[in-house]
C-alpha cells in the first residue's frame, strides 16, 4: 500500500513550488512517484532513492582511494580543521534549510570563518546593486494577479525555473489577470533565441555583454529622447516600441538572471535594470525580481542578514563581521590563497566554480557535506553524506521573492543518516569543547 | 529559580503609585512577590539608584522582512559600530537596523524587556518569527497587518463585522500574531497600482471601499473579538504637510465605540507615531506643528492612546507597510528605495533617511514629537517611541527622555539648529516649559504601554504577581544632575531582571534570558463562509497553498499564548 | 582549423535533470560535456555534428562534444551548459565584484576527434592532480 503526501515543497530552484504530490510507501521508507514537479524537481526526489547512494562519511587516503569513516570521525576532522585554520571558508548554504544555516553561522562565528553562499557565483552582483540603488519588488502572487507586462532579461526559465512561467509569470489567471497569457505582453532579452523567447511576444536578441547599453537605451526611450540607430544590436525603433509597451502596462515586472549578473558590467548591469524599474514607476507600476537559483540561497542571505547584517561574503575572521565583495568573496579568497581550509555544505563549487578555484580547494584541508557524490566531494578530503533537505527532513526555505515556506519531510532517510542540522550541531559542540568555552 | 531582593532603590512605579520613594522589590519564581515571601534572596543594593519595571515598547520595527531588507541593503549602517563577540555575547552590528542579537542586547541595556514588532506581513510571518526567535532576552509579539487585506476589504465593504472578526481570529492563529495592525488603510492596496488613498474618504481602486469604512470596521471587529490590544493604527497621508486633518478624521472614527476587553485597556484605537501625522501647512515651505490640535483631541477622548514617533536627528532607515509613502520619500531624498508588495495582503517600502538639524523640516518634526508628549494630560495614554527605526533608532529613547525631562536639553538642541528662528515660529515647543519627571516617564514607557497592550496583568509595574521584569539604573533623582546624565544612565542599566532571570549584572550581559513569543488565540464560532473564502482565495490567488501557510512549531520555541473567547 | 567564438554558459533542463540524477553518471557528461555551436560556425569549423572538439581560452582548455545549437541561431556565440567542462575555460576574473566572468569568454574551438570527453569527477580529479593534457 502507498500513501500520498500533498502540498510538498520542491527543493530544487528558487521557484519553490509547494504543490507537489509525492507517493510513498506506507511505512514512509520508500518514495515511489512525484506529481506536479518539473523534470528536474522530480529527479531530485527520485534520486534520494538511488540504490548506490553513499550513506556513510568517507575520507580520502594517500593513494587517492576512499575509506569509510564514522560520523564521529567526520565531526572530529571537521571541528579540528575549522578550529586549527586561521581563516577557513565555509561555503555553500543554499541547498539546506535555515535551521542548518543558523547553526552553521554560529560555528562560523566561533571559528572566525568567512561565510559565503552561492550568490557569490549567482546573484551576488544583484545584491551589490541593491545596496547601491535599492529594489522595487513584490511577491510572485502580485505578478500572477496583476502583471500585464513581463520582461525576462538574461534568464531562461523554460530551462532553469521550469514551472515559473505557468505558476507565476506568463500563463496563470489571477484576480486582475483573468485572461491569463493573452492579457499579457511578454518580452525576452537574450543573446540566444531561447525556449523562453519562443513563447514571448517580443525577443530582443541582444549582442552578448551589451546589457548595460540596452538598459540605458530603454531609459532614454522612456523619456522620448534620441537614440543612435542601433544599440547593442537592436534597432532603435524596436527599443522605442518596447519602451512604449512597458510604459503602457498597468503592472510591469522584470525578471533577470545570470545573463546580466555574470556578464561584464556585473553589478552595474543590475543597477541599470533597477533604474529602469524605478523610472517605470513614474509612468505605471513596476517591479523587478532576481531569478534566484538554489531553492534556499535566498534564505541564507536572510539568516545572515539578521545575524550579521550582510547577505553573503561575510568575513567573521576578525571576531566581527566584515563585508567587502571582491575581497571577502569565495573565488577571490581562493584565487589569492587567503583561506586555509574549506568547508562546503549545500552547494557544489567543484562543478560550478572556475577550475582555478576548484584546484585551491583540492590543495587545502577540506570537507564536503552533500547527499550526492559530486565534483566537490571528489576534490575534498572528507565527504559527509547527509539526508536530503526537503525530502528526508523539513525546515524553512525562502523563495526567490523572499517568501519563507516550510519544506516537508516525505520519506525517511537511510538508516543512520544524519541531517545537516544534526551534523552541524555536533560540530559546534565539538568546536566549543576544543576551544574550551 | 534564584530569589532576589532589590533594596533601598528610589522606585518609580505607576502601578503601585510609588513616586521615587525608597522601596524594596522582591523576586521569586519569575514573579514579583511581597518582600516577606523571599527566604534567602540574593540582595542587590540599589541605594542611590533608580528602580523601575522593565520597559515595554509598543511599536518598533525590529524583526521581519522589511527590517532585514534594511539590514541587507545598507552595509554602510554597519560601518564603525560593529561589536566583536565577547563571552556569552555574540557579535553585534548595525546602528539604525541592528542585527537581532544587538536588538535584544541593546533593549536590555536600556532596561526594556518587552518589545512589539509593529508590522508583520502575514505571508512573511515565518520570517518575522525566525528573527524574533533569534532576538535574545526580550518578550515579543508581532502585529499582522490588516488594513489592505483583500478579505477585510471585501467583508467591510458590506460592513460584515462578524466575518471580519472570524477572519482576524483565523489569521492571528495562522501567523501567531498579537494584534490588529492597520497601515495606510486602502492606500497600500492602491499602491499596487502605483496609486494611494490620501484621506479617509478616498476610495480604494476596484474594491469600492473607503479608508474610513476599513478603520471603523476593524475597530468594531477588534472589539467584537475583545482582543487584548486595540486596533493599532497608522493613518492615511503620513508625512505630508497638512495631514493633521486626516489624522483627526481617523481619530473621530473611534467615537462612540467602547472597549470590550477583559484585559483592562480603555482605548479602542492606538494611533502610532503621531508625530508623522501632526503637520499643518500645505507645502514643505510652510509646514508647521499641529500638535496642539492633535493633543486637544487626544486629551479629551479617553478611548484613544498614541505613541510619539519622535525624530532623533540621526541618519536612519525608514521602513513601513505604507508603500506609497516610501516611494514619495525616495522621490524627495533620491536615496535607494526598496519596495515589496505582498499578494492579497499588504506592501512595504524601505528608504534611508537623514534627519539633519540643519534642515528646517527635520527640526520641526523634532519639535512636534516632543510637543505631543509635553502636551499630554494623561501620560498613561501617550508613549515614548521613535517608530524605530523610522524617526530614529530605539537606542535614542534615553535621549528622548532627556529632552522630555529637561528644558535645558531642549534649548541646547534649539541652539544647534541652523534655522532656529523659523523652527520656533512654526512650532509650540519653545513655549513649553514642562519637564517630565521619572514617574511620568515610567507611565510613558512601562505602565501605559502595558495597559494599552492589554498586558497590565504581566508587565509595566512592580506589583506582586507581575512578571519579574525589573531595571536598576545608576541614577539618583535626588541629587543634582546634568541633562546628559539622564541619557547616560538610562542607556546603560546597572541591573536587569527578565522574568526573574538576571540578564544584566553590573552593566554586563549576564544571560540570554528566557525569551518568549506572545500571540493571541481568539476563539470564535465556526464560520463556514469565511473558511470557504479562505480556501478559495488560496486556491485561486495565493502562490502558496493553504496547507503551507500556517506558522507552526519550532518557529516559536517558547510561546506564550493569550486565550480570548469570542464565541458568546 | 580553429574558429574563434564568444563562449557563454548557463542552465539547460538536461543539465538540471542529469545533475540531480547524479553528477558521476554518464548522462551528466552527455548533458554538459558539450558545446552548442551555430550551424554557421560549424561550417567555418569544417566539422560534423557530434565531433569532439577542444575548446581553449586564455584560462584553460577542455575537450567536449560539439553539437548543434538547440536554441539558435546565434552565430559567433557558443554555449557550454554550466558545469565543470565550461568552468575549465571561463574567465575566472571577478574584477573586484566577487563574480567570475562566466559569460563572454573568447575561446578557440578546434576539432579533436581522438580526444575523449572526460566524466565530471575524472575531469576535476585529473585537473587537480595536473594530469590533464
Amino acid at each position: 500500500m502507498t500513501k500520498t503526501v500533498t502540498d510538498v515543497i520542491c527543493p530544487f530552484c528558487g521557484t519553490l513550488c509547494d504543490d507537489l504530490e509525492v507517493v510513498v510507501s506506507d511505512d514512509g521508507k520508500e518514495l515511489h512517484e512525484v506529481y506536479n514537479a518539473c523534470a528536474i524537481g522530480a529527479e531530485k526526489f527520485l534520486h534520494s532513492q538511488a540504490k548506490d547512494r553513499i550513506t556513510r562519511p568517507r575520507m580520502r587516503q594517500e593513494d587517492g582511494s576512499w575509506k569509510e569513516i564514522s560520523y564521529d570521525e567526520a565531526i572530529e576532522y571537521t571541528a579540528r580543521m575549522l578550529t586549527e585554520a586561521k581563516k577557513p571558508l565555509m561555503y555553500g548554504w543554499s541547498s539546506t534549510n535555515c535551521e542548518a544555516q543558523a547553526v552553521g553561522s554560529e560555528i562560523g562565528e566561533a571559528v572566525g570563518a568567512v561565510m559565503d553562499n552561492t550568490a557569490t557565483v549567482c546573484h551576488g552582483t544583484s545584491l551589490i546593486a541593491v545596496q547601491d540603488i535599492g529594489i522595487p519588488s513584490c511577491t510572485l502572487g502580485e505578478v500572477k494577479n496583476r502583471a500585464d507586462r513581463i520582461l525576462f532579461w538574461g534568464c531562461n526559465p523554460a530551462h532553469a525555473h521550469p514551472r515559473h512561467m505557468s505558476r507565476y509569470s506568463i500563463f496563470p489567471r489571477g484576480f486582475f489577470t483573468g485572461k491569463g497569457h493573452t492579457g499579457r505582453k511578454v518580452i525576452v532579452v537574450d543573446p540566444r533565441p531561447t525556449d523562453t523567447a519562443s513563447v514571448a511576444d517580443v525577443h530582443l536578441q541582444i549582442e552578448q555583454g551589451r546589457d548595460y547599453e540596452l538598459l540605458n537605451a530603454l531609459r532614454v526611450a522612456f523619456k522620448g529622447e534620441q537614440l543612435p540607430d542601433v544599440v547593442a544590436g537592436i534597432p532603435k525603433e524596436k527599443i522605442y516600441e518596447v519602451a512604449e509597451t512597458l510604459k503602457s502596462g498597468r503592472f510591469a515586472i522584470i525578471f533577470f538572471g545570470m545573463g546580466v549578473t555574470q556578464s561584464l558590467g556585473k553589478n552595474h548591469n543590475i543597477d541599470e535594470a533597477i533604474a529602469v524599474t524605478r523610472d517605470l514607476n513614474e509612468y505605471t507600476k513596476a517591479a523587478i525580481m532576481p531569478m534566484r537559483g538554489h531553492y534556499n540561497v535566498t534564505g541564507s542571505g536572510q539568516v545572515w542578514g539578521w545575524l550579521f547584517g550582510f547577505p553573503y561574503a561575510v568575513d567573521l575572521s576578525r571576531g566581527f563581521a566584515r563585508y567587502n565583495p571582491g575581497e571577502t568573496t569565495s573565488n577571490d579568497l581562493l584565487r589569492r590563497d587567503e583561506v586555509d581550509a574549506v568547508f562546503v555544505l549545500g552547494s557544489d563549487p567543484g562543478a560550478h566554480f572556475p577550475f582555478s578555484s576548484v584546484k585551491k580547494i583540492y590543495d587545502r584541508p577540506s570537507v564536503a557535506i552533500d547527499p550526492h557524490e559530486t565534483p566537490t566531494t571528489e576534490v575534498c578530503k572528507v565527504h559527509v553524506p547527509v539526508a536530503f533537505v526537503g525530502v528526508e527532513i523539513g525546515g524553512c526555505a525562502y523563495r526567490m521573492d523572499n517568501v519563507p515556506i516550510e519544506t516537508r519531510k516525505v520519506v525517511e532517510p537511510p538508516e543512520g543518516m544524519m541531517t545537516d542540522e544534526e551534523f552541524l550541531k555536533r560540530v559546534l559542540a565539538r568546536v566549543k569543547e576544543i576551544q574550551g568555552v | 529559580m534564584a530569589e532576589y531582593l532589590i533594596k533601598n532603590g528610589f522606585v518609580f512605579d505607576p502601578v503601585l503609585g510609588i513616586k521615587g520613594d525608597k522601596a524594596d522589590v522582591a523576586i521569586k519564581d519569575g514573579k514579583i512577590v511581597e518582600t516577606t515571601a523571599v527566604k534567602s534572596p540574593q540582595v542587590i543594593d540599589a541605594s542611590g539608584k533608580t528602580v523601575m519595571a522593565g520597559g515595554v515598547d509598543i511599536h518598533a520595527h525590529v524583526a521581519g522582512p522589511k527590517v532585514n531588507v534594511g539590514r541587507n541593503f545598507r552595509p554602510e549602517d554597519k560601518l564603525f559600530g560593529y561589536k566583536p563577540k565577547n563571552g556569552i555575547e555574540r557579535m553585534q552590528g548595525g546602528f539604525s537596523v541592528p542585527t537581532t542579537i544587538r536588538t535584544g542586547y541593546n533593549y536590555a541595556r536600556m532596561g526594556y524587556t518587552t518589545v512589539m514588532e509593529a508590522a508583520m506581513p502575514p505571508l512573511y510571518a515565518r520570517h518575522t518569527h525566525e528573527e524574533m526567535r533569534d532576538t535574545p532576552i526580550l518578550d515579543q509579539g508581532a502585529y499582522p497587518v490588516f488594513g489592505n487585506n483583500w478579505f477585510v476589504l471585501e467583508y467591510l465593504k458590506n460592513h460584515e463585522i462578524e466575518n471580519t472578526a472570524a477572519y482576524i481570529a483565523w489569521l492571528l492563529r495562522a501567523t501567531k500574531g498579537y494584534a490588529v495592525k492597520v497601515v495606510n488603510p486602502g492606500g497600500t492596496e492602491a499602491w499596487a497600482w502605483g496609486l494611494n488613498c490620501e484621506n479617509v474618504h478616498d476610495p480604494v481602486p476596484y474594491f469600492d471601499i473607503t479608508p474610513a469604512q476599513i478603520i471603523k470596521g476593524l475597530i468594531e471587529a477588534n472589539e467584537y473579538l475583545g482582543l487584548p490590544h486595540s486596533m493599532h493604527m497608522h493613518a492615511n497621508n503620513l508625512g505630508n504637510p497638512g495631514n493633521y486633518t486626516t489624522t483627526l478624521d481617523s481619530f473621530k472614527l473611534s467615537e462612540g465605540i467602547k472597549p470590550n476587553s477583559k484585559f483592562g485597556r480603555d482605548q479602542v484605537m492606538h494611533h502610532t507615531h503621531v508625530q508623522f501625522h501632526s503637520y499643518g501647512g500645505d507645502s514643505w515651505a510652510n509646514v508647521e506643528s499641529k500638535a496642539k490640535e492633535i493633543m486637544d483631541y487626544v486629551n479629551s477622548h479617553d478611548n484613544i492612546t498614541i505613541d510619539m514617533g519622535q525624530v532623533t536627528l540621526d541618519e536612519t532607515t525608514t521602513m513601513t507597510a505604507d508603500g506609497p509613502f516610501e516611494h514619495h520619500l525616495t522621490e524627495l531624498n533620491h536615496l535607494k528605495w526598496a519596495n515589496a508588495d505582498v499578494e492579497l495582503e499588504t506592501g512595504s517600502g524601505v528608504v534611508p533617511y537623514v534627519y539633519s538639524p540643519s534642515i528646517k523640516v527635520c527640526a520641526i518634526q523634532w519639535c512636534i514629537g516632543l510637543e505631543l508628549a509635553l502636551l499630554a494630560k494623561d501620560p498613561m495614554r501617550i508613549f515614548i517611541t521613535t517608530d524605530h527605526p523610522n524617526a530614529g533608532p530605539f537606542i535614542r529613547y534615553p535621549r528622548v527622555m532627556k529632552w522630555l525631562m529637561s528644558t535645558e536639553a531642549r534649548e541646547q538642541q534649539f541652539d544647534a539648529f541652523k534655522h532656529k528662528d523659523k523652527v520656533i515660529e512654526a512650532t509650540n515647543l519653545a513655549g513649553l516649559d514642562r519637564e517630565l519627571d521619572l514617574y511620568e516617564i515610567a507611565q510613558m514607557t512601562r505602565a501605559g504601554p502595558a495597559k494599552s497592550l492589554g498586558l497590565a496583568h504581566m508587565y509595566g509595574g512592580l506589583a506582586p504577581g507581575l512578571e519579574a521584569d525589573v531595571a536598576v539604573y545608576d541614577f539618583n533623582p535626588n541629587e543634582p544632575y546634568a541633562p546628559d546624565d539622564i541619557e547616560k544612565a538610562f542607556l546603560n542599566a546597572e541591573h536587569l531582571f527578565k522574568t526573574g532571570v538576571q540578564v544584566i549584572r553590573d552593566h554586563n550581559i549576564a544571560s540570554n534570558g528566557n525569551k518568549r513569543t506572545l500571540w493571541v488565540n481568539a476563539k470564535v464560532n465556526e464560520n463556514p463562509q469565511v473558511m470557504r473564502d479562505v480556501k478559495e482565495k488560496f486556491l485561486r490567488y495565493y502562490t502558496v497553498t493553504l496547507n503551507n501557510y500556517e506558522v507552526t512549531g519550532h518557529y516559536l520555541p517558547n510561546p506564550y499564548v493569550i486565550e480570548v473567547d469570542a464565541t458568546e | 582549423m580553429a574558429i574563434r567564438v564568444n563562449l557563454i554558459t548557463g542552465r539547460t533542463i538536461q543539465q538540471g535533470v542529469s545533475m540531480e540524477a547524479g553528477k558521476e553518471k554518464p548522462a551528466y557528461t552527455t548533458a554538459c560535456g558539450i558545446i552548442e555551436l551555430d550551424p554557421a560556425d560549424f561550417k567555418k569549423l569544417g566539422a560534423f555534428r557530434n565531433t569532439n572538439v577542444r575548446v581553449t581560452s586564455k584560462y584553460g582548455s577542455v575537450v567536449v562534444k560539439a553539437v548543434d545549437a538547440t536554441q539558435g541561431p546565434h552565430p559567433g556565440v557558443a554555449y557550454i551548459p554550466m558545469g565543470p567542462w565550461a568552468n575549465m575555460v571561463v574567465n575566472p576574473n571577478t574584477y573586484s565584484t566577487g563574480m567570475p566572468t562566466f559569460k563572454g569568454t573568447p575561446v578557440e574551438v578546434e576539432v579533436a576527434k581522438n580526444e575523449p570527453v572526460l566524466g565530471s569527477l575524472e575531469l576535476v580529479r585529473k585537473g587537480c592532480r595536473g594530469e590533464l593534457a
